[in-house]
């Protein structure tokens, strides 16, 4: 239970206080280089980060960039080539079983069979982890609740649509009540509705249970609503990580865009935006647009510049840089690449 | 302790799929059925032949279906592990903290349960056809199946797991099974080939275990050829097991 108040320290500062927070994750060199016959593949290169206990770490990345290959490694799947890590405080290397008993994992690919009830296999799958058949029962109900599946325990696999069985997947990786649960990939597949309850119920794991959690998605509101940090990984190695909002401030400033009643209208506000020492704007017609570093912050000197030169904005628009942009930005592709 | 616990979760598992699909459970109850009414009668015809080994030709001809059971019936379960490491049921597996060998070791009890209850269904229904021997024959004889079919379920499931592909498993178990069928002795008794295959044969670890079943059938319990045909059976068991264990070692490479 002190897991539980340990757990409440950091959450409420997820990225301050590091030095005593407890590393739930800590990766020192990760590296893992695949030989085939012809070549070799450096699928994960050199990768350095900690996750704490109680945070929720998103990892990102175009296909191919190492994510999956770096789970496999932490959850002790694939062998390490190179480096060092702990994970829920035992040594990657030597204390693999320890480890095991403490995590918890949704695979990208899946976890159950075709022909199998998937209530059969919840309950299976507890009694690996040493959980009695009644009290697996107990807690796969509980879980199927949460995760509205409540119809589909007596069902086959194979009859489960792509989104509830991906959700069964998802009640595996948490039936044993781990401490550190992987998620490679836990919402692709489920339906808007299904993702939202999703991210409520890894929320509410780790407010009630201190749960930390290290998932990989392809979707940036994702991890923009969900992680309290974010790693980026590219070609096998990290490179940002931060705070979705650190993050976004790091790579571009806000947009602004005006629209004004007349063309000399805008071609006026072009030097007003200019001496208040933003650069040129960009103008299309009536259309100004220009970026600072601070929207909201530029906004009401903006409105004052204007009014005293008579300008009547009709139309005021500031875009925050999103996590597409920073994306972008670092490895000069998109996510949907 | 814990590796039996984890082997007897992952056998329960395996076991109530099996039976849950019927189709499946007619087929290999009519297996055995099939060999022996549509096979036995040409058996017996040329049990008159000179060079066929002692014994009535019923006792000749079914441990050889007991052991071809024993081989086929075992040999092709690595189609379903690579299903199953499809689906990512091995990787959920082994992410669990169970005793890495317990994974195989579950899935072979039910192979070798299920050759167990052919052949109990095969010597049950050659006992109309009149054969007639013993209680220790019997206990004897499906001992030495199990451990032949654990044999090949092992080997099947690392072929498996080292390919991961229904296209290379089936040619590899194809040309591997032709030939330890054709060495054995299995339809047609070794003794009536001639010198120099019979010496090729000799190598075949099959060949003396079916040697070792027709002494058993003929009753000559604890003999040298039941010694030998035991020991060869549970070296091959324990060695196809350790190459099990290495495919699902290396599947962490
Ligand atoms: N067993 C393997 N043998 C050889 N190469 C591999 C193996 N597993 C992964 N790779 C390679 O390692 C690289 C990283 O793969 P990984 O699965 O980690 O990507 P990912 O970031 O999870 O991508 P995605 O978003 O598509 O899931 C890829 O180039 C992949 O081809
Ligand atoms: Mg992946």
């Amino acid at each position: 239970m002190n897991t539980r108040i340990l757990n409440q320290v950091n959450r409420s500062t997820p990225f301050a206080g590091q030095s005593e927070a407890i590393a739930m994750i800590s990766s020192r060199g990760l590296s893992k280089t695949f030989k085939t016959r012809t070549s070799e593949v450096h699928a994960v290169r050199d990768v350095n980060f900690d996750v704490h206990k109680g945070e929720i770490v998103g990892f990102l990345g175009p296909n191919g960039a190492g994510k999956s290959v770096t789970m496999k490694m932490l959850s002790t799947l694939l062998e390490v080539s190179k480096g060092a890590a702990s994970v829920v405080e035992f040594d990657l290397l030597s204390q693999q079983n320890e480890i095991r008993s403490r995590i918890g994992v949704v695979s990208q690919r899946g976890s159950t069979s075709d022909t199998a009830k998937a209530g059969d296999e919840i309950v299976w799958h507890a009694q690996l982890y040493g959980i009695s058949p009644k009290e697996a029962r107990r807690r796969g109900k509980e879980l199927f609740k949460a995760l509205d599946l409540e119809p589909q325990w007596e069902q086959k696999c194979e009859s489960l649509s792509g989104g509830q069985r991906r959700r069964i997947d998802i009640a595996m990786g948490l039936i044993h009540r781990p401490q550190l649960v992987f998620m490679d990939e836990p919402t692709t597949g489920l339906d808007p509705q299904s993702r939202a309850n999703l991210w409520d119920h890894i929320r509410k794991l780790r407010d009630k249970f201190g749960t930390t959690i290290f998932l990989t998605t392809h979707y940036m509101d994702e991890a923009d609503a969900l992680c309290d940090r974010i790693l980026i990984i590219d070609k096998g190695s990290v490179v940002a990580t931060g705070t979705p909002k650190q993050l976004k401030s790091q790579i571009s400033a806000d947009t602004i865009r005006l629209t004004v009643r007349t063309n000399e209208d805008a071609a006026k506000t072009g030097h007003v935006v200019d001496s208040l020492g933003w650069g040129k704007p960009e103008i299309n017609g009536n259309l100004v647009r220009f970026q600072v570093d601070n929207g909201a912050k530029a906004l009401p000197g903006l409105m004052k510049s204007l009014g005293e030169k008579e300008i009547d904005a009709i139309g005021v628009e500031v875009s925050s840089p999103t996590l597409d942009d920073v994306f972008l930005s670092l490895t000069g592709r998109t996510l949907r690449d | 302790m814990k590796y039996m616990r984890d082997t007897l979760v992952i056998f329960r598992r395996s076991m109530t799929l099996s039976i849950q699909n019927p189709i499946w459970i007619v087929i290999s109850l009519i297996q055995p059925i099939l060999y022996l009414v549509l096979f036995g009668p040409i058996l017996l015809s040329i049990a008159q032949t000179p060079g066929f080994p002692p014994g009535d030709a019923w006792q000749v001809f079914v441990p050889g279906l007991l052991v071809q059971l024993g081989v086929f019936g075992a040999f092709f379960v690595g189609f379903g592990i690579i299903a199953e490491w499809r689906a990512g049921v091995v990787e959920r597996m082994l992410v669990a903290p169970i005793h890495r060998t317990a994974l195989l070791s579950g899935l072979v009890i039910r192979d070798i349960i299920i050759v167990i209850v052919q052949g109990l269904v095969m010597i049950g229904l050659s006992y109309l056809f009149g054969l007639r021997i013993s209680l220790g024959t019997i206990v004897l004889s499906l001992l030495i199946i199990a451990f032949l079919a654990a044999t090949f379920s092992y080997l099947s499931y690392a072929v498996a797991l080292a390919t991961k592909s229904e296209d290379a498993l089936a040619p590899i178990i194809n040309s591997l099974a032709l030939p330890i069928l054709l060495l054995s002795g299995i339809l047609l008794p070794m003794s009536l080939a001639p010198r120099w295959l019979q010496i090729i044969s000799d190598f075949n670890p099959v060949k003396h275990i079916v040697v070792a079943l027709r002494a058993s059938f003929r009753g000559e319990m604890f003999g040298f050829d039941i010694m030998l045909g035991l020991i060869i059976v549970m070296i091959i068991a324990l060695m196809a097991a350790f190459v099990g264990n290495l495919a699902i070692k290396s599947l962490a490479r």
